[in-house]
């Protein structure tokens, strides 16, 4: 593929720790990616909407504060109420071994915790973006 | 502070040491790194010597412990009068919860309260307002009305503890709901001790539970610290914090630099406003991270102090000694915790906790081993008490003050760190100050360089985090960490509807009303909050008229 | 997904879907914007440009949201630089336009510069007809007036903001350099900070030298962030584009506009022939060889390559 991967990177909810989103963000950029950053306090409507509008490959979402399983379906299935199918649904932050099980049942497609090296993001993204 | 002909000899003789070993030596058993350096660049020689402190003036540069500028600590007997108050950040859920832990961790042996508020609170929502979901009681216990203060703190005597409260952009109401509790215990305002950390340009900085735009929140933390020098003397009317400007990412001297600019700024703004700074100097209150590498760490509490003091003096003219004390209080680094292998991280908090005593904190916060996996157990957070406790009572580090003092390498370090620092403020200045820095991503910007810079160090494996890219073993999901109810925010959601219903609506009303219109004039806003804190209106409602009048802070991202 | 179909029933996921494939250069794209062309020129288009930091995103968002007020339906295209070691790149403008994000009358697309071989320029064109068929009123274009194929992009707008603020002296010098004469109204952001006078007397100054023709562009002070001086920007925008069309300028531009869009495309396409013949036959490398051997000269390797050019293009008919 010789355009670049467009990745949304995303902080829903309140939480404002935005070490590991930007680190992320850096690091897609420095692997050639086109990232589209949101910044804080972002609804799941809007992550949604930024998706559509950038027509991006890949959401990338990051939450610190234990939200997660309440937003990350709720973008995943917005996405799909509107039939969108080929966007890439990916997440991070501290969350328990426990939840990751049904995150991805909810159709996220990837989870990286605390310690996951970019590298194993990008890769993740490259390999399983829906659209080529 | 040494003899100049012996030190010349000591030059010489320590070069050729060096030559000897550069070509000798390293030949044969050659060294790990071609060059060794501290987190905030500073390199690192293979042995110090007199010679790197050959400027040092004890008098000047340290003096006594107890005396200007306080390198050596702000009293003259430090842990061996009393030792530093040991206080786990802690709350979750509801009040009812966050009331049953913190009777828990008195009971254990804790000396203060620190309380953890969930987001929406941070961020003056209400539980049941949109923006909520998903947030209630995640990360520290929702606090909607004085309802739910009075229940938190029910059956602790708040002329016994002190409290320190995790609250910034909405400080002074959750400040006013604490001194209403305490009236209603029967405990007068001037009795009251504790911290609330106040500390919005941080927020903006790293750790993002802003609300409202600068000029507006430097003004209602003017008028807390306004409102505290008549009313509640001895209370900490802000803790400026490094801590979370350093999980972002900084290096130790940035944590130091941005921090104490972030000082100067709230120093400008009340001396602005028409305060003294000897009437609300004594009461600013520090907050650092205590990371990993110990020794960097210490020099990096030593310098801030002695900073700190030559700033209030020189730069504000402060008369009280008091003002130019950096007290400060200290929790351990979040960021270092590794999800990996997690009994590790109670190693790693041991450390990091007696750098922060050897440094010389006023308080301390231990992390529990399982915070990179979810909220800490009641186990972990025994275990995390327990730590201090163990270095308090068995190490024998607090038995002298500031007993790394006149280590060649410890000076060093102070030193360069402290010049480090002041290279930063001198950029700041040029730049308008912290305010201006912020909004041009100046700091931000910094801070993220040192971030990315220690990530790709990992990944390259420069950077070794033991059980993260090295001595890995393959793990079976941890058990027994802790869940928060998701019915939370049904309760929470079912208080408020009978708060509502049950409370004068009317006298809410006059209230907010006489708020929205001082608001907008330059009255202190204090006693105003309090009345509507009194009259049982919300958190939400109190910041929703705020932010209808001062708007909301918008973010600077420089990637 | 239907694109062009989706386009015309408003679908903001077509909308997307075609600018994506416009700035990847897909025929695809410029085949359904061939055939919707009938439909472009409703919209009015806005250009804001400036030095970074100087406000641009957040002038943008206020001034859509004021138009948003009036009901008007708003396009925005926001550029900024693509690293020119990775190709990757952080777009971070929509920060600052959080609240347009859901508007339904609102439509956002973050653009990297991606390389210098001018397809920037056509990605930007095409994003804008497309915004434009969608039924936009108003299209801002946001990107930093520097270098050649950004300029170029500015040159686009019917009317040029140019952004600036206090203390920046560099600013100053930046328009010196050439850009000047792009700006047909010059807002000086921020202007609650110290300076703000000397910097609208500086480009007032500028002005009096550079400028010769009749319309002379205003410059105001506006502090965006408070939404100050937002409507009076709107205003000069209109009285600007009254001028523009009557004495006659618009249609100069629009013509000159179109001759440079025409010709970009025809450039862009011979060299996409030239590109395709050195893929798909050796002459190239034969000449090069030549030229090394001495056996022929540069110019005369180059005049070969044009004889096999025409050469081929002829086969075509």
């Amino acid at each position: 593929m010789d355009r670049p991967i467009r990745v949304v990177v995303a902080k829903p909810g309140l939480d404002g720790h935005d070490r590991g989103a930007k680190v992320v963000a850096r690091a897609l950029r420095d692997a050639g990616m086109e990232v589209i950053y949101t910044g804080l306090r972002q609804t799941p409507e809007q992550i949604v909407e930024t998706a559509i509008q950038e027509d991006a490959d890949c959401v990338a979402m990051s939450i610190l504060s234990g939200a997660h399983n309440h937003l990350f379906p709720k973008v995943v299935n917005l996405l799909k109420e509107k039939g969108i199918d080929d966007v890439l649904i990916v997440g991070g932050g501290v969350i328990p071994e426990d939840d990751i099980p049904g995150l991805i049942e909810a159709g996220v497609a990837g989870i990286f915790t605390p310690g996951t090296p970019t590298s194993v993001t990008i890769d993740f993204i490259r390999n399983n973006i829906k659209r080529k | 502070m040494f003899d100049k002909e012996k030190l010349e000899q000591l030059k010489k003789s320590h070069e050729e040491w060096e030559n000897t070993v550069n070509t000798k030596v390293i030949a044969k058993r050659p060294e790990r790194k071609k060059e060794f350096e501290t987190s905030s660049g500073i390199k690192v020689k293979r042995a110090y010597t007199p010679v790197d402190v050959e400027n040092l003036d004890y008098g000047r540069d340290l003096s006594n412990p107890g005396d200007y500028p306080y390198t050596r600590g702000v009293q003259p007997t430090m842990y061996r009068g009393k030792f530093w108050t040991m206080r786990q950040y802690a709350g979750f859920a509801t009040a009812e919860e966050s009331n049953k832990r913190y009777k828990y961790l008195l009971e254990q042996g804790q000396t203060g309260l620190s309380v953890a508020f969930d987001l929406p609170t941070q961020i003056g929502y209400d539980s049941d307002q949109a923006l909520s979901e998903g947030e209630v009681g995640k990360v520290g216990v929702a606090i909607d009305s004085l309802k739910d203060m009075e229940i938190l703190f029910d059956g602790i005597p708040l002329d016994k503890v002190s409290t320190s409260m995790t609250i910034n952009a909405p400080a002074s109401v959750l400040l006013a709901m604490y001194i209403a509790v305490a009236e209603k215990q029967g405990v007068a305002p001037n009795q009251l001790s504790g911290t609330i950390q106040n500390d919005i340009l941080k927020e903006y900085i790293a750790r993002g539970t802003y609300i409202f735009p600068v000029e507006p929140s430097m003004r209602l933390i003017t008028n807390i610290f306004e409102y505290c020098s008549e009313s509640v003397p001895k209370w900490n009317t802000i803790s400026i914090s490094g801590y979370h400007i350093r999980e972002a990412g900084s290096t130790a001297a940035q944590e130091v630099a941005f921090t104490l600019a972030d000082g100067i700024a709230y120093v400008e703004a009340a001396v602005k406003a028409g305060l003294d700074v000897d009437e609300f100097g004594p009461r600013l209150s520090f907050f650092f991270n205590s990371h990993n590498e110990i020794l960097e760490e210490v020099a990096k509490f030593r310098a801030a102090r002695r900073l700190w003091a030559k700033i209030m003096k020189d730069r504000f003219n402060a008369k009280d000694p008091r003002s130019m004390m950096l007290r400060f209080h200290t929790q351990t680094a979040g960021c270092t915790l590794t999800a990996q292998q997690p009994d590790n991280n109670v190693v790693r908090v041991a450390m990091q906790t007696l750098a922060a005593v050897l440094g010389g904190t006023q308080s301390l916060h231990t992390n529990s081993r399982d915070e990179a996996l979810a909220l800490p157990t009641e186990d972990s957070v025994r275990i995390a008490l327990r730590t201090q406790q163990i270095v308090a009572y068995e190490s024998g580090v607090t038995e002298t003050v500031d007993p790394l003092a006149g280590s060649y390498y410890i000076e060093s370090l102070t030193d360069q760190i402290e010049q480090k620092a002041m290279n930063y403020l001198d950029k700041i200045d040029e730049l308008g100050g912290a305010a201006k820095a912020i909004d041009r991503g100046y700091i931000q910007k910094e801070i993220q360089d040192s971030a990315y810079k220690y990530q790709k160090e990992i990944e390259a494996g420069d950077r070794i985090v033991v059980g993260v890219n090295k001595f890995q073993v393959e793990e079976s999901a941890p058990k027994g960490l802790l869940k928060v109810d998701p019915k939370v925010g049904e309760l929470q959601k079912q208080k408020l509807v009978e708060l509502r219903r049950t409370r004068d609506n009317v006298k809410v009303n006059a209230a907010l009303e006489a708020l929205k219109n001082s608001a907008k004039g330059d009255d202190n806003l204090m006693p105003l909050i309090l009345q509507a804190v009194k009259e049982y209106a919300t958190l939400g409602e109190i910041c929703g008229v705020l932010r209808e009048v001062f708007g909301e802070y918008q973010q600077s991202i420089v990637l | 997904m239907d694109i062009k179909a989706g386009l015309l029933k408003k679908d903001k996921r077509a909308a997307a879907r075609l600018i994506s494939m416009m700035e990847n250069g897909e025929s695809e794209a410029v085949q359904i914007i061939k055939e919707c062309y009938g439909m472009t020129g409703h919209a009015r288009i806005i250009g804001i440009t400036g030095a970074p930091g100087v406000g641009k995103s957040t002038v943008t968002d206020k001034l859509a949201k004021q138009l948003r007020k009036e009901g008007k339906q708003i396009g925005i295209i926001a550029v900024d630089p693509t690293s020119p070691f990775t190709g990757g790149a952080i777009l971070g403008d929509r920060v600052r336009m959080t609240d347009l994000n859901t508007d339904p009358g609102v439509f956002i697309r973050s653009m990297g510069t991606r390389g210098a071989l001018g397809g920037l320029s056509k990605a930007v064109h095409g994003a804008v007809k497309i915004l434009d068929i969608f039924g936009m009123d108003y299209i801002f274009i946001e990107t930093v007036g520097v270098g050649q194929s950004e300029i170029d992009i500015v040159k686009l707008a019917d009317t040029v903001i140019m952004v600036m603020v206090p203390g920046l002296g560099d600013d100053i010098q930046a328009i010196k350099a050439g850009i000047m004469e792009i700006g047909d109204i010059f807002a000086v952001n921020k202007s609650d900070r110290d300076g703000a006078d000397r910097t609208a007397a500086e480009i007032e100054a500028m002005l009096d030298f550079n400028r010769s023709e009749e319309y002379r562009p205003p410059v105001l002070n506006i502090i965006a962030r408070d939404n100050g001086g937002i409507e009076e920007l709107i205003r000069l925008v209109e009285e600007h584009w009254e001028y523009e069309n009557k004495s006659g300028s618009y249609k100069k531009k629009k013509s000159n506009r179109l001759k440079a869009e025409v010709m970009d495309i025809f450039r862009d396409s011979i060299m996409r022939t030239v590109h395709s013949m050195s893929e798909n036959t050796n002459i190239i490398n034969e000449l090069i060889q030549k030229v090394m051997d001495k056996q022929l000269d540069p110019y005369s390797a180059a005049d070969r390559l044009m004889d096999e050019f025409t050469e081929n293009q002829r086969h075509k008919f």
